[in-house]
């Protein structure tokens, strides 16, 4: 089904192009069209990708962006808007191609200024692309189709950088839009990328429906689609995305058929939406999420090590993915900070969380010498599987003996309240529960959760010197055997600090219509999908 | 005549202006969307930024001002999150939530009068009971446990109707009343209640006045009696609650949205109020209260008609 | 003032003391729902020995149990005790239905009042009044949640906060026509204290359309309660009210079906005693109220 980019190009050639698609055969496009009606996982507010990190606006990126280079279904970084990527000698300067027939949007032909420009934008947001460009010299073009980057030392994680799955994705925009300081975001009208659908923007509802259409002069590549990287072929006419707020209706949606594609169905009801007619349920994300309990390193009792670890000992990752995720086919207890299954995984330091022991805890608790202060936990009431995570963490604390305070607010509130590096009795808070996705834990580097430099880490703000330094020498090394030598080590130092406890590891599964077809390994990718 | 609504059309403004007011303090009372615009990942650097950008760091009284003075040109200002215009999504939005109360008032209106006069007629007979009972057990069920057994019944089982969703009345007329008719009852349910409860209660009191015991001593036939007599002197406190019942219905109309998956007004705040979108928060409580004083001020003028008795 | 005036104050509560005990006996309706309501009101009393287990016991592995010998109604998706949550429920409930009709009664009977007898206040009040209805009561009640943090206490504030106005409209109404009274002039003229004219006077008016309206924003009150929970913007989640155990029923409807259906019918039936008793109440006590407009 895929058609080679020789042909494309030809078609779209000079003033005959629009002659040429109408004169495409029918028949060479039988399984495409349609539309195809989405249920996402959350409503999309914020339309620039670089602005935050929230995974629905990593979707949406990679529905309308396209990107220089990007992971296959084996982590292995390929090329997608780049043509190739040529490194000198010393392994300082790496010039950086363009295919051919790459146009924005708007008709405007994509530039490597664009690109180059593109580039710096993410490199001041995202926490892989600050280090990054703290080994940049300078971010250029050389007047054609070649991006130029320079860097002052060798750096072992260029391409994994620009070529980076998860969130903030290096997508490209057009200069005018690349030219935006990090605080000024792109607007509904201003949604113009290179990628093979279209942003509908006179029919945005935001938090109620987004429309994308298939973009008629996206030239996918000729290799075959493997997660972000191959050939990004649009075979729907467009994607619908529909916001529901009530997960009963979206069971029926689906169920009706009034819906083709739900992207996130509750474990719970995973065996309803499979056993109804018409109806498959699969998980497209082998990588899954990571349930986190993020403790604050700097305040009150959270701040004393041995509180920490007394609660990472206590915590049992079976009862708390029954009561987040339930059915167990979804959740696997994980003990290690990368995600289980993927290439840094391994067991140091693990022992101790791998057998809770309440017990062992208490008297890790007696040692740490915790004197009953309060211990206040941000409970988020607007996120089912957060609100039952934190039930089973509270229930365990309460057990263990520390004077737990849950305090219940929404998601919003959360954001807010965990943003306070104040005493616990001026706002402050001890704890706080989430999760990420495996994509963005996949090495010390690219995972931030990891990061432990003070004010430049994740809120927390854990932190240690020796977890820094290790982490450089991760992203400097060279060698998958070196790299994982160093994780092991990055590992172990965590685990002797616990700046969060690790909840397990949990699958959200796919729901969708059995007329829907070629649905590519996850973060939820539109092309290659098709509707008969 | 007319300076009597001007009059009243000036009482309006100290009431929007309480409305703002409230609004605006409340939403301030703790904490800002800046952390939640910044991201999940943000740094306490990037979060101030982001405060700074939207002028979320200057007084609240200087913020108030500003709003206010935009309000009055009529600038509802922007979506922290879009960037669009509030005006803009409101009209996005506004055609369901309007149609949905429309469908709804005329629905119960046309069965809960008829409901509340029959009962009225035959009061303390196991007819009015029967009305009543019905009208009490409106007040007592969640909306949403209704519409989900609506939903079960009617679509999943017996496949009638679709589950969710909304069509323009004027793009597919068919498929308009196909969506909109479960979402109708449910909210109709607490609406027909109220109005069937002060029919009876109306007509009950003016069954007892001289001039329709004189109608009735004239031969006149009952149902004459009852529909030319009764309810129009009834239809002035029936008309008072169908108004005073639009606050009601809005609060219904954001549950019945969710349940129906409807892409209205009520979503649109319910999504705003749990994000901390200010601009959209103000400026459809704002939208809310005109609609709810304007709709009573009309009521109002329209009883001096209906009510020849009635004069300010 | 003569003794005689006060006497003609005072005669109907009398009477309407005992028209409550005839009305019960007369009104089979209205004893079955002040049955309903006393039964429900023991549960709640004794709660803790009515339940089984811990309410707040989580136990993940024995999670979405169907009804069993140990568990009588089966287990949640946290493996708690449905029917123990369900005995705590009544108290959470009640609690929230009573507290709201109180602290709405008592704030606007207190405002009312002055409201009525204080001329100058009198615009002022009743603007802020009409300000606070015209804001969509859930609206107001899940932005206050939102914004002051989800606990019992925020949950009653929030939903009794939007209930205040029309209580103000109700006592002020009977105020102003108090105050015209002859009676009442009188006090007024031989010099009596303000709060005493109101306490001798004012407020045993009030009181049969108070206790009417009292019942109705109890029921009201645990209906909004149960909406919050559904919006996101209730009770915290470990807190066993009805409201929530409908609004987490609902997510696993099609696998545990009891789960919503034991909560729902506690919920509606307790509202439903409390409207029925409400109106009973009203026709007994106060004729006139079944005619005043906008009285819900």
């Amino acid at each position: 089904m895929i058609r080679t980019t020789t042909n494309r190009r030809q078609l779209l050639g000079g003033a005959a192009a629009a002659a040429g698609l109408a004169a495409l055969p029918r028949g060479a496009r039988a399984a495409s069209g349609g539309t195809l009606k989405v249920i996402p996982h959350a409503s999309l507010t914020i339309l620039d990708p670089v602005a935050t990190t929230g995974y629905i606006v990593r979707n949406h990126g990679y529905l309308v962006y396209d990107t220089l280079f990007a992971q296959d279904a084996n982590l292995e970084v390929q090329p997608q808007m780049a043509s190739g990527v040529e490194i000198s000698p010393d392994g300082l300067t790496y010039r950086i191609g363009l295919r051919d027939g790459l146009s924005w949007h708007d008709g405007s032909p994509v530039t490597a200024e664009d690109c180059a420009l593109s580039l710096i934008r993410w490199g001041q947001v995202d926490g892989m692309g600050q280090r990054l460009f703290s080994y940049v010299e300078s971010c250029t073009h050389d007047g054609t189709d070649t991006i130029v980057l320079k860097l002052s030392r060798p750096y072992g994680l260029v391409l994994q950088s620009i070529g980076k799955l998860s969130t903030n994705v290096p997508f490209m925009m057009p200069k005018r839009f690349a030219e935006y300081p990090t605080s000024q975001r792109i607007g509904a009208d201003e949604v113009i990328g290179s990628g093979p659908f279209t942003f509908n923007a006179a029919e945005f509802r935001p938090g109620a429906r987004v429309v994308y259409e298939r973009n008629p002069n996206y030239v996918p590549r000729s290799e075959p689609a493997s997660n972000a990287a191959g050939g990004k072929v649009a075979h729907l006419d467009s994607v619908e995305w529909i916001n529901f707020p009530d997960p009963n209706t979206q069971l029926n949606a689906l169920m009706t058929g009034e819906v083709d594609y739900w992207e996130q169905v509750p474990a719970d009801l995973a065996p309803i939406v499979a056993g109804t007619r018409g109806v498959k349920v699969q998980n497209f994300n082998p990588l899954g999420n990571m349930g986190m309990a993020r403790f604050n390193s700097l305040q009150g009792a959270s701040a004393n090590p041995g509180v920490r670890r007394a609660i990472t000992r206590a915590l049992n990752q079976t009862d708390l993915l029954l009561a987040a995720v339930g059915s167990p086919e979804f959740g696997e207890p994980c003990f290690s900070v990368f995600p289980c299954g993927t290439t840094y995984a391994n067991a140091a330091g693990s022992d101790f969380i791998a057998e809770p022991d309440l017990e062992d805890a208490k008297k890790i608790l007696a040692e740490s010498g915790y004197d009953g202060e309060r211990f206040v936990v941000l409970a988020t009431t607007d996120i089912p599987v957060q609100t039952n995570y934190i039930q089973v963490v509270v229930d365990t604390m309460q057990r263990l003996g520390i004077n737990v305070e849950a305090q219940a607010m929404d998601w919003a509130t959360v954001l807010q309240r965990r943003a306070s590096k104040n005493a616990i009795d001026d706002g402050g808070w001890n704890m706080f529960v989430t999760w990420w996705e495996g994509a963005d834990l996949l090495n010390p580097v690219v995972q931030f959760a990891l990061a432990a430099n003070g004010d430049g880490a994740w809120v927390g703000w854990a932190d240690d010197p020796q977890i820094e330094a290790m982490r450089t020498e991760f992203a400097e090394a060279q060698g998958v055997d070196a790299q994982k030598a160093i994780a092991e080590r990055i590992q172990a130092r965590f685990f002797e600090q616990n700046y969060h406890a690790l909840l397990g590891q949990f699958f959200v599964p796919t729901g969708f219509r059995d007329n829907v077809s070629g649905i590519l390994e996850a973060p939820p990718f539109f092309w290659n999908i098709q509707k008969t | 005549m007319a300076l009597l609504i001007l009059q009243r059309l000036l009482s309006t403004i100290p009431v929007l202006l309480v409305v703002a007011v409230t609004v605006f303090l409340m939403l301030r009372i703790s904490g800002d969307p800046a952390a939640v615009l910044a991201g999940d990942t943000a740094t306490n650097a990037q979060i101030d930024a982001v405060r700074a950008t939207f002028g979320l760091d200057r007084p609240i009284w200087e913020q108030f001002l500003t709003w206010v003075g935009k309000v009055l040109q009529g600038d509802l200002g922007e979506s922290l999150f879009t960037g669009q215009p509030v005006s803009l999504l409101i009209a996005q939005r506004v055609e369901p939530t309007a149609m949905l109360a429309l469908t709804t008032i005329l629905f119960s209106v046309a069965v809960a009068v008829p409901m509340g006069v029959i009962a009225a007629w035959r009061a303390d007979t196991w007819v009015d009971r029967a009305v009543m009972v019905f009208a009490v057990l409106g007040f007592s069920v969640p909306v949403f446990v209704l519409g989900y057994a609506l939903i079960l019944g009617f679509s999943i089982n017996l496949r009638w109707l679709p589950v969710q969703g909304y069509v323009s009345l004027l793009e597919d007329p068919i498929g308009f009343l196909r969506h909109i008719i479960l979402p109708t009852l449910t909210l109709s349910f607490i609406y027909v209640a109220l109005i069937a409860r002060i029919t009876r209660a109306s007509v009950m009191e003016t069954l007892g006045e001289d001039y329709i015991r004189t109608a009735r001593a004239k031969g006149q036939i009952e149902r004459r009696v009852l529909f030319r007599h009764a309810l129009r002197n009834a239809a002035v406190p029936i008309l008072t609650v169908i108004g005073l019942g639009v606050a009601l219905l809005i609060g219904g109309v954001v549950v019945t949205e969710s349940v129906f998956n409807i892409p209205g007004l009520g979503r649109l705040v319910v999504d705003a109020i749990l994000r901390r979108d200010y601009p959209i928060i103000q400026g459809l409580i704002l939208f809310f209260a005109a609609i709810y004083v304007g709709l009573n001020l009309m009521i109002d003028i329209a009883y001096t008609v209906l009510d020849p008795r009635i004069r300010y | 003032m003569s003794a005689a005036e006060d006497i003609a104050a005072l005669p109907p509560r009398v009477n309407r003391g005992v028209a409550v005990l005839g009305l019960l006996y007369r009104n089979p309706i209205a004893a079955l729902a002040a049955l309903t309501l006393a039964s429900i009101a023991f549960g709640a009393a004794f709660a803790p020995l009515l339940a089984v287990a811990d309410p707040t016991a989580l136990s993940p592995a024995t999670r979405l149990r169907p009804a069993s010998a140990d568990h009588m109604l089966g287990t949640d998706h946290l493996g708690r005790d449905v029917w123990s949550r369900m005995v705590y429920g009544a108290r959470i409930s009640v609690t929230v239905g009573a507290a709201a009709a109180v602290l709405a009664v008592a704030s606007g009977l207190l405002i009312g009042l002055f409201t009525g007898f204080i001329r100058w206040l009198d615009p002022v009040i009743m603007r802020i009044m009409d300000g606070l209805m015209a804001i969509p009561g859930v609206l107001l009640a899940i932005a206050l949640v939102s914004v002051s943090g989800a606990s019992l206490t925020t949950v009653i504030a929030a939903i009794t906060v939007p209930e205040v106005p029309r209580v103000v409209r109700l006592v002020r109404s009977v105020v102003l026509s108090v105050r015209e009274e002859p009676y009442v002039e009188a006090a007024v003229a031989v010099g009596t204290p303000l709060p005493l004219i109101l306490w001798r006077h004012v407020v045993p008016n009030c009181v049969p359309p108070l206790i009417v309206q009292a019942t109705y924003i109890a029921a009201s009150a645990m209906l909004t309660e149960a909406i919050l929970s559904f919006l996101g913007a209730g009770t915290p989640p470990q807190i066993p009210s009805w409201g929530n155990m409908v609004a987490e029923g609902r997510l696993l409807f099609q696998i545990a079906p009891m789960n919503l259906i034991w909560p729902g019918i506690a919920l509606a039936v307790t509202i439903l005693a409390v409207n029925l008793l409400g109106d009973a109440l009203r026709d007994r006590l106060d004729p006139k109220l079944a005619k005043r407009v906008g009285q819900r």
